[in-house]
């Protein structure tokens, strides 16, 4: 992490201690914008606990240069929606967003955020995708900060390399197959 | 001990008492709706009874049932140590004339659980000061906890965004996870 790895990039030696490197723009700003991403927190349910896990020194969110939260959308530039989102506080969620000034990104932190979750009812929004427009989906109910670190590095690759396509963060090893060395079994009845 | 309080509810109103009956100790009588205040201010003040706190109201929706909803409310006196549920039965097949006194003015709590009723039954308070909406939002229309209330029913204060490739919204397909882990890193290859 921190260097600079775009294939357009070439460093020129001239000897130690000197040197230059050449490079595109876009991935100079690329490179400088993901690792200064201010924050802003828009925690409304349980998960909350992990994003405070994932803030917190133990896990560490400001190694991969996240670190301040600014609780004003004109001061940041990642919105990270920790939680379910009620019908209720959809507008407040999207004017929040059109606060934020260019360029923004949109964390959505945990399954309800993602896609509603479990909450298939009159009163909760199926997913923020539903309203702004999201960057990268952290799913789990709440995700281990683990799968946090993954999405927040996922969003900065995708801010490096200028890709806006949303993402998805999936786990890094299928539980289904490494539980069973590699073969998926299922139970067989007591008749068969 | 409550079954003392039964009586004593009986011997006062007599005919507004429609019947009693007890569920794993706990006394509950149906009251008439036109008694519904008195029978609560006599719970409230006499000696005998002191029940000085409301604990719950709602409502249950019972369709096939001609006065359709159940008004429930829960009783407790904390100096005498007893409870009473008392219930009543207001409301057409149909939903409307689904009409009650409003408790506010004698139990403080009674105000917050009577708005709650009002918007997820649709029960009017008579004589309530202040019957707003108190979970969903004003412009939310119907009662949601109705048993007539579509399951699927949902009513966005925000239009959904249209979204022009709905493929990029989630689920995603196996290639639009993460851009590492899986070891399909685009742009990490450094060229020599």
């Amino acid at each position: 992490m921190g260097e600079m790895k775009s294939t357009t990039t070439h460093v020129l030696e001239a000897g130690e201690g000197q040197g230059f490197a050449t490079t595109r723009f876009q991935d100079l700003l690329g490179w400088a914008q993901k690792y200064s991403l201010f924050m802003y927190p828009f925690v409304t349910a349980c998960c909350g606990m992990e994003f405070m896990a994932v803030t917190s020194p133990r896990h560490d969110l400001s190694r991969f240069g996240a670190e301040a939260p600014r609780f004003s959308p004109r001061q940041s530039d990642l919105l990270w929606v920790v939680g379910t989102i009620s019908q209720r506080q959809a507008p407040v969620l999207k004017r929040i967003y059109e606060q934020m000034a260019e360029p923004k990104w949109v964390m959505a932190f945990g399954t309800c955020a993602s896609c509603g979750g479990f909450y298939d009812n009159y009163t909760t929004v199926a997913g923020i995708d539903k309203i702004i427009p999201c960057d990268v989906y952290i799913p789990g109910c709440p995700p281990r900060p683990e799968a946090v670190f993954d999405g927040l590095m996922l969003l900065q690759d995708k801010i490096a390399s200028g890709n806006r396509e949303p993402a998805i963060v999936k786990p890094r090893t299928d539980p289904a197959v490494s539980h069973n060395h590699g073969v998926v079994q299922l139970r067989r009845s007591k008749d068969a | 001990m409550a079954e003392a309080l039964v009586k004593a509810v009986q011997s006062q109103f007599g005919a507004a008492v429609l019947e009693t009956h007890n569920q794993h100790g706990d006394e509950t009588i149906v009251v008439d709706a036109g008694s519904w205040k008195d029978i609560a201010a006599f719970l409230r003040d006499d000696r005998r009874t002191q029940m000085n706190m409301l604990t719950d109201l709602t409502a249950v929706d019972y369709p096939d049932r001609e006065p359709r909803f159940e008004v429930v409310a829960h009783f407790c006196s904390l100096t005498r140590g007893h409870r009473l549920r008392v219930k009543a039965r207001v409301g057409f097949e149909d939903g409307e004339g689904a009409e009650i006194d409003s408790l506010a003015d004698l139990y403080g709590s009674a105000n917050w659980m009577e708005r709650e009723c009002w918007d997820m039954f649709g029960v009017k308070f008579k004589g309530h000061p202040d019957l707003r909406r108190i979970l969903m939002y004003p412009e939310f229309e119907g009662h949601p906890l109705r048993r007539d209330y579509p399951a699927q029913k949902i009513q966005p204060l925000v239009p959904y965004r249209d979204v022009d490739n709905i493929e990029k919204l989630p689920p995603f397909g196996d290639d639009m996870g993460m851009s590492f882990g899986r070891q399909t890193h685009a742009f990490g290859s450094h060229e020599e």
